[in-house]
């Protein structure tokens, strides 16, 4: 409430619900950390159950609050999964980009989304650990492009190997198929901080409308004029476009 | 070292040191030519280890010694907290703890009795450095002998032992010690200048539990303490670098190790598995030696540390200590680290995973666990108060005004609510439960460990639904709890509303909300919300934020001028204590390190199965103590070293009035119940 308090106009605000799913100790709390405290922890200890955070964005014509369920990868909480993205309106799936299995286990999510989760959900797809990848811009020319399947794996591998990089799997691999599922894509550091922002305004511009809920707190004093502003907003459904803009490549 | 090592001599298979040549000794043991060190070494040289087989049969020494059961472990215990039951707080009696309550007729009178047959006095001048009780024990080593024999690796760690330290030469002696107080005693006596009065009444003490206390005197030691709880770090690589390793493991002054019967490592607080597996496969060795022999190997002395190992289902757990716990006490400790796999697993899981494949690896299936373990560990290394009595502290506040606490806790419960709870700074202020169900020490140790020592809630900030066993409770299913920190330095609760989360929070308020309903998330958070919105307006949330930073009361505002520089006090009934604060004589890690092995110390005397000892006076160089015990309470103290008995006696007193007075503020006697 103090926050908005001081600005002039309130903007509408509304919240949005989103969960982080991934193998453990990708960085799904790391990214977490950096979104709402701008901090990063060298040796974060492993997260227990999940944790639920709130964070404000403030995007140019409305604020947006994020309800972020940060989960726990390890598998013995997997169960629990469902009651996390149930509601969700937008997901994280995270992966580490020095970890081969981790973006197997990221697949086994957005499948698992696909299947279970509320229908309008927007995922996206983040390859975490940018940091530890010696370019963090184009994947090397010498990556062996094979078409978003997984053979392709083994022969980006050698090629990393051989430039000194920790990177295991290559942008490409994970552009192609965050394409062909329709996710938002992007290459992260939750320890340089690159890209974080912009994975969670990417959510929240791709979100439609009509799938925000008005919150009470900051939202109140504006309520009235929540709906009608918001639907001058910028265009809405731009998700295909809004996962190239949002790409680290 | 005369006369101590005929008992050593005795008791460990007749050799000593000097003799050298046993069969089993390193022939060229490193610690050779060192007299210092050999004389304390005797042990480890001719045989390593004393191994004490829980055989019924057992002399009345041992199983004295060993005392598991005068001192019913920690969890799981029929027993419950009883402050969480109502009006059961003036029952002395009807303490649910059986230990020493066999004693109806020693009242819990206002004064010390002074007499002459009730105080047993055991003096440590100076020297105090008398270690393990169990260790000094008369099993016939020829058994064990066979098998460490052939165990290479061992000898690395006894020979790291006498280069350990001279704290750890000075007290070795007495560590084969016969287990008489009256050679005990006359060692250490021998060591000091003057004679006290004591001696005479030593022969009364029926149940020595001589015993280590940790000692500082060099800095070697007093360095490694403080290197206890780093990480073991290698030089460049290969050889020299696990070497180097080895090394650092072997300085730590304790180790926890758990693992499968089958062998599997666990866990193990320092080093990786690879490092020490060589250890691990020895242990494994020992303990299935005399599983084979249908007898249960429950500690051994080994190298100035003392081996306790406990088997529990699948698993064994090992405890290794240099810092004079008994094995009572690291019984404990194990028992507590069993109950953090059971948190995590719950029973039902364990058992299923190992009946399926014996050669299971838990390891996976505890993936995210090992930080609570070993915060577990470090807490019991640093030396834990509510460990060491099995009891909670509560935060002080007005009885009228826990009151107030406990009635908006009922008035805001939720439908789903199993247990409710307030926790300032690690102490409790306010629980409601139902009325059928009490909550278990065992269950908040896990529960307080998570959240106040391991710091992977707490840094995550914002708030926490977390899946958990409680063992305590039903160790066959999960309950599921709510967690919400609120800083006590701000001014006031923040919602998450706010665009910053707290990250640094120094003195936090939890509120922990227990259902057995795993979607009650929203509901239990909407009840944090109502909770603490009306424990800011009627200003409870303002009490219990002061309380928190004023912090405990020091030892002299509780008494006036007294000489007492800190003091425990365990209400039985309540199974609660209290404390001063550790200001401003103990204000170190290490200072309070020696503290706590004083207080084991003495809780170990007079828990000792046969002692007797309702009161005891230990004369340090360093400190004069005291311990006393009564059907309603046990008292320990600490004053500085010129203390007259009479002073300390006084202002014991003067804490057991004190209590009294403050009962309903110290303790939550019923608490909140639905
Ligand atoms: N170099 C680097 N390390 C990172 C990055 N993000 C996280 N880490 C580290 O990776 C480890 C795991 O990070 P967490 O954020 O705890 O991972 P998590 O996905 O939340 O793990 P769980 O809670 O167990 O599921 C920590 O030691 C982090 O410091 C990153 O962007 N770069
Ligand atoms: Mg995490």
């Amino acid at each position: 409430m103090a926050d908005s308090a001081g600005t002039a106009p309130p903007k509408p605000s509304s919240s949005v619900k989103l969960v982080l799913l991934g193998e453990a100790a990708v960085g799904k709390s790391s990214l977490v950390l950096r979104f709402v405290n701008n901090d990063f922890q060298e040796n974060k200890e492993p997260t227990i159950g999940a944790a639920f955070l709130t964070q404000k964005s403030h995007l140019p014509h409305r604020t947006i609050k994020f309800e972020i369920w940060d989960t726990a990868g390890q598998e013995r909480f997997a169960s629990l999964a469902p009651m996390y993205y149930r509601n969700a309106q937008s997901a994280l799936v995270v992966y580490d980009l020095t970890k081969p299995t981790s973006l197997v286990k990221a697949k086994h999510w957005v499948a698992e989304l696909q299947r279970q989760a509320s229908p309008g959900i927007v995922i996206a797809l983040v390859g975490n650990k940018l940091d530890l990848t010696s370019s963090s811009d184009e994947t090397p020319e010498t990556t062996i492009a094979a078409s978003g399947g997984e053979e392709g794996t083994e022969g980006a591998d050698a090629a990393e190997e051989e430039n000194g990089d920790a990177r295991k799997i290559s942008t490409k691999e994970g552009r192609e198929y965050a394409e062909e599922e329709g996710l938002l894509f992007f290459e992260t550091s939750a320890k340089t901080g690159k890209n974080v922002q912009e994975v969670f305004t990417a959510i929240a511009n791709a979100i439609p409308e009509t799938q925000m809920k008005t919150t009470k707190g900051a939202g109140a004093a504006g309520g009235g004029t929540q709906s009608a502003l918001g639907a001058e907003r910028v265009n809405l459904n731009k998700r295909p476009e809004g996962a190239k803009e949002g790409c680290a490549c | 070292m005369g006369h101590d090592s005929e008992e050593s001599a005795a008791t460990s298979n007749g050799g000593t040191a000097a003799d050298g040549g046993h069969d089993i000794s390193p022939p060229q043991g490193e610690n050779r030519g060192d007299p210092a060190i050999e004389d304390t070494a005797a042990a480890t040289k001719e045989l390593g280890v004393h191994v004490e087989p829980s055989a019924p049969s057992q002399s009345s020494s041992t199983s004295r010694r060993l005392g598991d059961e005068h001192r019913p472990p920690l969890p799981p215990r029929p027993g419950t907290l009883d402050i969480l039951k109502e009006g059961n707080h003036n029952t002395g009696g009807t303490s649910q703890r059986s230990k020493q309550s066999a004693r109806p007729n020693l009242q819990s009178t206002a004064t010390i009795a002074l007499s002459r047959t009730d105080i047993h006095t055991q003096s440590y001048p100076d020297g105090s450095r008398e270690t393990y009780a169990a260790s000094a024990e008369t099993t016939p080593p020829s058994k064990p002998a066979g098998v460490f024999g052939s165990i290479k690796r061992f000898k690395g760690l006894s020979g790291s032992e006498g280069g350990d330290s001279a704290s750890v030469r000075s007290y070795a002696p007495t560590l084969e010690a016969g287990g008489d107080a009256e050679s005990l005693l006359g060692e250490v006596l021998g060591a000091s200048q003057e004679v006290p009065a004591w001696k005479l009444l030593s022969t009364q003490y029926e149940a020595p539990d001589p015993f280590d206390t940790f000692m500082f005197e060099d800095n070697e030691a007093t360095v490694d303490f403080y290197r206890e709880f780093d990480e073991l770090r290698g030089g460049e690589s290969g050889e020299q670098n696990e070497e180097q390793q080895l090394t650092q493991w072997q300085s730590k002054r304790k180790h926890f190790l758990i693992l499968s019967s089958a062998g599997k490592p666990i866990y193990n607080r320092h080093g990786d598995d690879n490092l020490i597996s060589g250890y691990i496969g020895m242990i494994q060795t020992i303990i299935s030696f005399y599983e084979g022999a249908n007898d249960h190997l429950k500690g051994f002395t080994a190298a100035g540390a003392r081996f306790v190992i406990m088997s529990q289902g699948p698993l064994y757990l090992v405890a290794i200590s240099k810092l004079g716990e008994n094995d009572a006490q690291l019984r404990v400790q194990l028992e507590a680290l069993y109950m953090q796999i059971l948190s995590t697993l719950t029973l039902p899981t364990l058992t299923h995973l190992f009946a399926n494949r014996a050669s299971t690896d838990l390891r996976r299936p505890l993936q995210g666990t090992e930080p609570l373990l070993s915060a577990l560990a470090d807490t019991f290394t640093r030396g834990s108060p509510p460990t060491l009595l099995s009891a909670l502290e509560c935060l002080k506040v007005r009885k009228s005004q826990r009151q107030v606490i406990n009635d908006t806790l009922l008035r805001t419960r939720c439908d789903t609510l199993l247990y409710g709870l307030i926790v300032a700074s690690g102490r409790l202020v306010s629980v409601v439960r139902p009325r059928k169900h009490s909550l278990h020490p065992s269950d908040l140790q896990l529960i307080f460990n998570m959240l106040f020592e391991a710091r992977g809630v707490k840094a995550g900030g914002g708030e926490n639904w977390i899946p958990l066993c409680l063992p305590g409770f039903n160790k066959n299913g999960y309950l599921y709890m709510y967690v919400s920190f609120v800083s006590a330095s701000e001014g006031h609760g923040e919602e998450p509303d706010d665009d910053r989360n707290e990250t640094e929070h120094q003195d936090e308020i939890a509120v922990l909300l227990i259902s057995a309903n795993k979607e009650s998330f929203y509901d239990l958070r909407t009840m944090k919300d109502t909770l603490v919105k009306e424990l800011e307006k009627n200003d409870s949330m303002a009490i219990i934020k002061s309380a928190v930073r004023r912090g405990r009361p020091a030892a002299t505002d509780i008494v006036p001028g007294t000489v007492l520089r800190h003091f425990l006090y365990k209400s039985r009934a309540n199974v609660q204590f209290t404390m001063p604060s550790y200001e401003p004589h103990f204000t170190t890690l290490l200072d309070r390190r020696r503290l706590l092995s004083l207080y084991h110390t003495l809780h170990a005397n007079v828990h000792a199965k046969n002692a007797h000892l309702k009161v005891q006076h230990c004369i340090r160089r360093e400190s004069v103590s005291l311990a006393w015990v009564t059907p309603l309470f046990e008292l320990y103290c600490v004053a500085g070293p010129h203390s007259t008995r009479n002073a300390l006696a006084q202002s014991a007193n003067k804490v057991v009035q004190w209590v009294r007075r403050e009962e309903e503020r110290v303790f939550i006697i019923g608490g909140a119940v639905f």
